[in-house]
């Protein structure tokens, strides 16, 4: 019956098949190093709406749409909806979640959200609960700026340690059975916070997080970094994954090549992206667009997928407060019935 | 004329110098920057080396936040001489009150005309 493995991992029985995703992103992240691999790219940052945040539920609308599509379903379909976002009290996902008759449940993990609906769609539908879960995210660089940092009118710099979000996001359908890549295990995270207040770097305030749950999912599992094809953390970017490997390799596992962070691999350096992207979007649409094209190839057979996420708000940032972290994995085998 | 503009350009330029030393090396965020600014721009008219700086870089030195600070200062100056100390509240204001007024104005004018945009970089 017990499906935990140690502190913080659970593993499934049955484990739940990626039947459906979507990406979507904006114009800059379709010019970036991802290019290939992002075929649906904005035209513009508003999508036609009014208000860049009218805009970010118009993508993650699309995106469940797309991705419920993608799993040949229809919308009544899907038991449950998991969803979240950056901006205050998760409107982009309750908004969006109106024009959907299945049941909801909002989750905010900042940028971890990918991998924390994942986790927990895994343990809904592994338990019986739920048979069929859509997973989605979004971000977007507007409405993140002005809501974290300050508004877009003032047109300041940004700061050398900065990042930038990612507009887009990403959906995977989940689904009890079907024939896809499945995720076998999930290494839920704890909060970490090593004091980091600048809301301009949150890579350094990240990593700690990064750290505790990629130990605490090796030591659980059993497993070392060679055992996967592939590593990717979230949106630590280059900063903040510099300062992870480093970390890593003090407390004896050395992350090698197979190691890469989805922020600091989004933009190139002509796009003047800095410390590298961030945001729920930039591991989701690496996860949709990448990760999972990479898997049906059978370029990589098993991935351990960490999104990392900063857990501030703008009261906490005003306040001088510092920054919480935290990461979620999961980890996802290729179909092997799909080649 | 073309030393004019020379001038002018390098005042204004070191000014920026400044502030873009402070954004790269520093946690400062731009509205601290700006309020520093201000109040050295104040300090330095009340010791009398802003309008130095003015007279050689005119727009220059007037144009950055720090003007804005001069001007202050130098309107709390003359109000005080003149009507007492009241002219601490009312000295500021009344120096710059084209400068704010303006300020409003155009914004108020740029905000009905134009949408908000993203940043490119």
């Amino acid at each position: 019956m017990n499906r935990r493995l140690g502190m913080q991992t659970v593993y499934f029985k049955n484990p739940p098949v990626i039947i459906g995703r979507n990406h979507l992103v904006g114009k800059k992240e379709g010019q970036g190093n991802f290019k290939g691999y992002f075929t649906n790219v904005l035209k513009n940052d508003k999508f036609g709406e009014k208000t860049f945040e009218k805009a970010e539920r118009k993508i993650m609308e699309t995106l469940i749409f797309g991705a419920i599509e993608n799993a040949k379903l229809k919308p009544n379909q899907i038991d449950m909806l998991l969803s979240g976002d950056l901006l205050n009290q998760i409107i982009t996902s309750s908004f969006t979640a109106r024009d959907f008759e299945t049941t909801f449940v909002g989750l905010y993990g900042a940028c971890s959200t990918m991998a924390e609906t994942l986790a927990v769609a895994s343990c809904l539908i592994d338990g019986g609960f739920m048979d069929k879960v859509a997973c989605a995210t979004t971000s977007h660089f507007a409405t993140a700026e002005r809501q974290y940092r300050n508004p877009l009118e003032l047109g300041n710099q940004r700061p050398p340690t900065s990042q930038w979000t990612v507009t887009g996001g990403g959906c995977c359908v989940l689904s009890s059975k079907g024939i896809g890549h499945k995720i076998t295990m999930a290494t839920f995270g704890k909060v970490k916070d090593y004091g980091i207040t600048d809301a301009n770097n949150m890579g350094a305030a990240m990593a700690p997080a990064a750290m505790n749950t990629l130990i605490a999912h090796f030591e659980d599992t059993g497993t070392n970094p060679e055992d996967y094809d592939a590593i990717f953390t979230g949106d630590l970017g280059k900063l903040g994954s510099n300062i992870l490997r480093s970390m890593m390799e003090e407390a004896g596992y050395s992350l090698g090549i197979n190691y890469s962070d989805c922020g600091q691999m989004m933009f190139a350096e002509n796009q003047k992206p800095y410390q590298g992207a961030s945001g729920c979007a930039c591991s989701a649409s690496v996860l949709n667009a990448y990760i999972l094209s990479q898997l049906d190839k059978a370029v990589f057979k098993k991935v351990l997928f960490v999104a990392t996420g900063a857990l501030l708000s703008t009261v906490s940032t005003q306040q001088g407060d510092s920054i919480p972290g935290i990461a979620h994995a999961v980890v996802i085998e290729g179909c092997t019935q799909c080649l | 004329m073309f030393i004019d503009y020379l001038k002018v350009f390098l005042t204004g330029g070191f000014i920026c110098f400044i502030g873009q030393i402070i954004v790269i090396k520093t946690k400062f965020t731009p509205t601290r920057i700006l309020v520093s600014f201000l109040v050295l721009g104040m300090i330095l008219e009340y010791l009398g080396i802003y309008e130095a700086v003015i007279e050689f870089g005119k727009a220059g030195a007037q144009v950055p936040i720090t003007g804005f600070g001069a001007t202050l200062a130098r309107g709390v100056i003359a109000e005080v001489d003149k009507e007492g100390l009241i002219g601490i509240l009312t000295g500021g204001l009344k120096a710059s009150a084209a400068g704010v007024s303006a300020a409003i104005f155009f914004s108020y004018i740029i905000a009905l005309i134009f949408d908000s945009k993203s940043k490119k970089d």
